[in-house]
């Protein structure tokens, strides 16, 4: 009979909990943003056609040789794209290594993009598929991720580069040297 | 961007919104496998792998470009061979276990699986309850 | 003036739920009778000043007045008339409008037309009932106000979601809503006889014919609903496992529980407690789903995107309302004299085994939902929880349930002996087991799941008119018909959902017009892709002939529809429905080479699950027919659903 009295408040011990965690789902504003669970690991191996003519493929081999790098998520078609350029041309004044993965792009608009918008790149792969941006667990343009010199991705940043993200984007390339 | 079953527009705008890339997608993200049973597979696991541009639907019913391309790599996976499951650990050691429709089974979901099993306890229990107090008198 | 109008009677109206409440619980003490009378004008006049006040927001809509404020933002002039009505509840602020003029209204009806109900109960639920619209009203005038004006209006409003442009939109959400709301109705009976410790036969026979009607439109709602996303959404799937789905089906649910457990108290005194339980949770579930959905703390497809602010008084008025009612439940309960006993083996007890599969559903539906919450509010992971989870934790216990619709209805009250049991569904048994073979034979190497749902199916489609076996049919009370149409509208959903997931054919190509293609026994031969324009649209249409053998060929023109304002693309898809199936036809991008991307679905049976959910509906609306309507009835017949034969 008293485990039944107990069981009695047994919904509304539910009911609170139920209100504790949507509570707290409130008070947290709820982030849609997919993290890449690539971070920490070693940058996948790949073989893109370079977006310029003349140039040999881009693969990821490269990567290892001591410098860190900022492997930038675009396309010619992505109009945040055009609003990061400027942070880009920034870094590369900066010193930062800077390749470029063009996703579902074509050459000729690339180099129009380029052209119009500066061209902070070391070397661009055109990603025709988005099997590199899907190897990599992104989930947008623009994304871009730091690699460090032994080839490891450390960290990644999501949506176009603002002017504020800058320094902390170098801090963090130094510190991953 | 396209977001043609646009109930994702409803939900999000994710990083950034973008114009329409110029490029076709591969064949294989709108159809189907030559072998019928390899594309079932395929089929089977695209429902239960969500899209992570319209986060409220998988990605065989999404119509983003980046579900295509999911599309596209998990029939070709399926093609040269590798199993479903294979393939879902791939997407969930990039994307995380949110990737994945079907919570897998480990510590953390525990409870998540064990909860039909509980509830039937403590129901059979209830009613256990009821029955003998009422059959005593 | 007219928004200013509708504002007023809002402000009326919540005035004379204070009124109300008050009334009500005066009533309840001595020398209450006075009060008592005054109460139900109370809560008509209400119930008219928040009808007036959704007759303004319907007015301002329809005549596009521009400086209010949320027809600037949720209309436009452009839009088709049918859509600048509608729209007026497509939206956070006119659906609440439309929630909160229900609950008025399932007030006055209650205060009108309930009866049956101990006078001192009925007070304490007509108080219940205005506490929870005054809430809410609360939660309109200082946090929602749809009637809040622009300084200056704009010359065109800001669109309204095309998705909703569909009249889906004009009959989903109301009758949804009634259901919902209806629900409070039950769960304000559960306060006020917690209130007033009355808890019996008379009191559950009261309840029943305001759930049946609840249930009844949450039933049409939910089968509504799936069909719009069936085709509006264009991807040939019924039932998606969203939250918001799961919102409306967890009170469904409990509705479902409640209605069957309500007939054993009202016939045999017994499930007491349970009972009031179930009223509580069943409007919890609507009030808790309705919240999770709207304040996108769960990722769905119908967050409004609640501001923290509303979000905020919501939660506290959940917190007061059912954590309340929840609280008055574990202190009273005890108090309430206990039912009366009864053996394991009989209808009550197969009833028992009913509300608990149900509630173990619930739960699972509950915490599948709520998991994704709880995990990231804990270890701060991101996971899903989807259909795989929910197919193969509940559909099991759904199967379970199913099959024992075919044994419960033949079983007597009190006592049954198990072996007459078995004669009584030996032809069901024999109907299940040649269904079983004849799968077997055809289909063979279907799925566990779909394959169990087809053969259960058959055999309780046959095993739900066994109760009217050997009965006079014209003799055969309203409500026992009501059951027996419910039942059997369960298996025909069941086959419908069972053969759709086992049988669809799918073809998805990027084709030429000229070009043919095959999807299941029809050839569709692509004959034209033209440009079309319309009201607020342009759109590519596509030309599908579709050819099966001899039959007069079927044309399918699926759109691509291009929106302006808001801008936005959307897919609407054509479908062609025959006895045997519905042939479905999406038409998509075009690709390299003149070539357009094509679905085409062959779907045997499909439209069976919403037949079958329209024959539940149906037999919930009999049975409420039968419960209210004057009737002789035979000395003999025992209440409940109908006696054993």
């Amino acid at each position: 009979m008293k485990t039944v009295r107990i069981l009695l408040w047994l919904p509304l011990v539910a009911f609170l909990a139920i209100l504790g965690l949507v509570s707290s789902g409130l008070l947290k504003p709820h982030d849609t943003t997919v993290v890449s669970q690539m971070v920490g690991k070693p940058l996948p191996a790949f073989t893109l056609a370079s977006a310029r003519t003349g140039e040999g493929a881009v693969t990821g081999k490269g990567f290892a040789d001591g410098r860190p790098r900022l492997l930038n998520i675009f396309g010619s078609w992505c109009v945040p794209c055009i609003a990061e350029a400027p942070q880009l041309m920034a870094l590369k004044q900066a010193g930062v290594t800077i390749e470029g993965i063009a996703v579902r792009d074509r050459p000729g608009d690339v180099g129009e993009f380029l052209q119009r918008n500066g061209d902070p790149y070391d070397r661009i792969g055109l990603d025709d598929q988005a099997v590199l941006q899907v190897a990599l667990g992104s989930s947008g343009v623009p994304e871009s991720f730091l690699i460090d010199g032994k080839g490891i991705i450390r960290a990644q940043h999501i949506g176009e580069i603002r002017p504020e993200d800058v320094p902390g984007l170098i801090e963090t390339l130094k510190a991953i040297r | 961007m396209r977001r043609r079953f646009a109930l994702a527009a409803l939900l999000l705008a994710p990083a950034a919104l973008r114009a329409d890339p110029v490029l076709a997608p591969e064949p294989l993200a709108y159809t189907q496998l030559p072998d019928a049973k390899q594309e079932a597979r395929a089929q089977a696991l695209m429902q239960t792998l969500r899209c992570v541009v319209c986060q409220g639907q998988s990605i065989a019913d999404s119509d983003a470009d980046l579900a295509g391309d999911m599309r596209a790599i998990v029939r070709q996976r399926i093609a040269a061979g590798e199993s479903p499951e294979a393939i879902r650990a791939w997407m969930v050691a990039r994307y995380g276990r949110w990737v994945s429709y079907r919570p897998t089974v480990e510590p953390v979901t525990w409870p998540l699986w064990g909860a039909p099993l509980v509830l039937l306890l403590i129901g059979g229990f209830l009613a256990r309850q009821a029955f003998r107090r009422r059959r005593r008198g | 003036m007219i928004a200013e109008t509708g504002l007023a009677a809002l402000w009326i109206a919540a005035a004379l739920a204070l009124l109300q409440a008050c009334l009500g619980l005066g009533a309840l003490g001595r020398e209450g009778a006075p009060l008592m009378r005054a109460v139900r004008p109370v809560a008509v006049v209400q119930a008219l000043m928040t009808l007036t006040a959704f007759g303004a927001l319907l007015l301002v809509f329809w005549r596009t007045d521009l400086s209010v404020k949320l027809v600037a933002e949720e209309s436009a002039t452009t839009l088709p008339a049918m859509y600048r009505i509608a729209g007026a509840w497509g939206n956070h602020e006119g659906s609440m409008l439309l929630w909160v003029t229900i609950l008025a209204l399932s007030g006055a009806a209650v205060a009108l037309l309930e009866r049956r109900l101990p006078e001192r109960t009925l007070a304490a639920t007509i108080a219940a009932q205005a506490v929870i619209a005054l809430g809410f009203f609360a939660f309109l005038l200082f946090s929602s106000n749809p009637f809040a004006r622009l300084p200056v209006p704009p010359v065109e409003g800001s669109g309204f979601n095309p998705l909703l442009q569909d009249p889906g939109l004009a009959f989903h959400p109301p009758t949804l809503y009634v259901g919902y709301v209806g629900l409070s109705v039950a769960f304000s009976f559960a306060v006020g006889a917690l209130l007033t410790r009355d808890v019996g036969p008379a009191f559950a026979r009261a309840m029943r014919p305001w759930v049946l009607g609840a249930w009844v439109f949450l039933t049409i709602g939910i089968t509504a609903g799936s069909y719009w996303a069936y085709y509006e959404l264009g991807w040939g799937g019924w039932w998606f496992w969203d939250p918001t789905e799961n919102a409306s089906l967890m009170p469904w649910l409990a509705a479902t529980a409640l209605l069957h457990s309500v007939t054993v108290l009202a016939t045999r005194d017994g499930l007491r407690a349970w009972t009031v339980m179930l009223a509580v949770v069943a409007f919890s579930m609507s009030m808790v789903g309705t919240f999770l959905v709207r304040s996108g703390i769960l990722t769905s497809v119908h967050a409004f995107a609640l501001d923290p602010r509303r979000g905020a008084f919501i939660l506290v008025l959940l917190a007061l309302y059912i954590g309340g009612a929840l609280a008055l439940f574990g202190a009273r309960i005890a108090t309430v004299k206990e039912g009366n006993r009864f053996d394991p083996v009989s209808r009550e007890g197969a009833l028992v085994v009913n509300n608990l599969l149900l509630s173990a559903i619930l739960g699972i539906v509950l915490i599948g939902t709520l998991y994704p919450l709880a995990v990231e509010s804990m270890t701060g992971e991101k996971l899903s929880v989807g259909p795989p989870y929910f197919n193969a934790a509940a559909g099991p216990l759904a199967l379970i349930l199913v099959a024992l619709v075919a044994v419960g209805p033949v079983m007597r009250w009190r006592r049954e002996d198990v072996a007459a049991v078995a004669r009584r569904v030996a032809v069901p048994g024999a109907i299940t087991l040649m269904a079983l073979v004849a799968v077997l034979l055809l289909a063979p190497g279907m799925r566990l799941l779909p394959l169990l749902g087809l053969v259960l199916a058959v055999g309780t489609g046959a095993a739900s008119i066994a109760p009217l076996w050997k009965r006079n049919l014209r003799r055969t009370p309203l409500f026992t018909w009501g059951m027996v149409v419910a039942h059997l509208g369960v298996s025909v959903s069941l086959a419908g959902m069972a053969s759709e997931s086992a049988f669809t054919k799918e073809t998805l190509v990027a084709a030429r017009p000229g070009e043919t293609v095959r999807v299941g026994p029809y050839v569709v031969c692509f004959a034209a892709i033209d440009p079309v324009a319309a009201e607020n649209y342009t759109a590519v249409q596509a030309t599908l002939i579709a050819t099966r053998g001899a039959a007069q060929p079927i044309t399918l023109q699926p759109e691509q529809r291009t929106f302006d304002n808001p801008p936005q693309q959307t897919s609407e898809s054509a479908i062609a429905t025959r006895l045997d199936g519905q042939l479905y036809a999406v038409v998509g991008e075009q690709v390299p080479g003149g070539r357009w991307q094509l679905r085409l679905w062959w779907k045997p049976f499909v439209t069976l699950i919403w037949a079958g959910g329209a024959l539940i509906a149906l037999g919930g609306a009999l049975s409420l027919l039968g419960r209210t309507l004057p009737r002789r009835r035979p000395k003999v017949e025992q209440d409940g659903y109908a006696r054993a034969y």
